[in-house]
């Protein structure tokens, strides 16, 4: 699957890591849905890395939507809770 | 449902809603070729606006270690005539630039961040443009509408994901920019009324003035030393053509005033 990291590119990783990037995402959810400021950093960050370790960049002139999407490593929980909510916060 | 579908969905719907605007899909490629090109452009102008802000930070960095340097050079000055407490003073100006400066340094660091993720993300954005424009001169050439719908959507989606991942980018430095330039201006206010200590040698530097004034107090005795001197020796003169000994003992003492402003 083709994960992309919101300013960072996207990545290809495989489908077998599938389990624990949701269980990392799950974590993730949670802090949002929960407002948990605490919970939230380290849960992005984790998620991140994993799927950074896990991932091969994709080159630069591949097409390709991606499967997920990931906020940006140094968005805060409210940018994150808005993007979730707010389709006109992307533009496109 | 988890944060990774949900963001990417409303990227999907994003690039669903471009598809949708045009009868024909070969329009839909032209229309986000343009697009494309328009975002390009804006990329490169963030890039710049986030170079020109860097600068500008830089600037303000280095006038404000000029500044401290000299405040210091100040402080020595006042040691060695024996004034601690106008030594103090100008050490305590010099600390009190020091956080000034440490919030300058992160601000410089944070816009060289930008700098380097957003030029990045704009050779990114470009080697993807060009993907597309092949693709959709392909696709143009050997159009037939049934296959031509889907593999204009796969294209489609795929840069505008990439799109709205950079446009995001390039508005958040944007909005990063604005701030930075109205807390630059802040700074230069500051600076040009002497808040900050602007020390060009300009009149509201106090501790110069008064490091100039104990200098200028003993100049002054010198120079009454040399004209009671002359007086003394050129009395008799004195008597004789009163209007000019007055005349030209005042010349070399008008003379030798902005020499010692020179030197200050």
């Amino acid at each position: 699957m083709i994960v992309r990291i919101l300013g960072e590119g996207q990545l290809q990783v495989d489908d077998a890591a599938s389990d624990e990037l949701n269980a990392l995402d799950a974590a993730l959810e949670r802090a949002v849905n929960e407002g948990n400021e605490q919970a939230f950093r380290p849960a992005l960050v984790a998620l991140l890395d994993r799927v950074r370790t896990l991932g091969t960049p994709l080159a630069e002139d591949v097409l390709e939507p991606s499967d997920s999407i990931l906020p940006r490593a140094d968005a805060d929980l409210d940018e994150v809770r808005h993007m979730l909510t707010d389709e006109g916060y992307i533009p496109g | 449902m988890s944060v990774m579908k949900r963001v990417s969905m409303i990227f999907r719907a994003k690039a669903n809603k471009a598809l949708d605007r045009m009868e024909d899909p070969r329009e839909t490629l032209d229309y986000s070729y343009q697009r494309q090109l328009e975002m390009l452009t804006q990329v490169r102008r963030g890039v710049a606006d986030v170079a020109t802000s860097r600068k500008r930070v830089e600037l303000q960095m280095n006038s404000l270690r000029q500044n401290q340097n000299r405040l210091e050079g100040q402080a020595k000055q006042a040691l060695g005539a024996g004034r601690e407490d106008l030594a103090r003073e100008a050490l305590g100006r010099r600390a009190a630039l020091q956080s000034q400066l440490t919030d300058l340094e992160n601000q410089y660091q944070s816009l060289q961040a930008d700098e380097e993720k957003l030029t990045v993300a704009s050779q990114r954005l470009q080697a993807k443009v060009e993907a597309f424009r092949m693709q959709k001169e392909t696709i143009k050439a050997t159009y037939t509408a049934a296959e031509a719908q889907s593999r204009i959507g796969e294209a489609v989606s795929g840069i505008s994901e990439e799109m709205g991942d950079v446009g995001m980018a390039v508005q958040r430095a944007q909005d990063k920019t604005a701030q930075m330039q109205a807390r630059a201006g802040a700074i230069d206010e500051l600076m040009a009324s002497g808040a900050l200590e602007d020390m060009s040698g300009t009149p509201r530097d106090d501790i110069q003035a008064e490091l100039d004034s104990m200098r200028g107090g003993q100049n002054i005795d010198l120079e009454l030393e040399r004209l009671r001197g002359e007086i003394g020796a050129g009395n008799a003169q004195a008597i004789e053509g009163g209007a000019q000994a007055p005349d030209g003992a005042a010349r070399p003492a008008a003379a030798e005033r902005p020499q010692a402003g020179d030197g200050a």
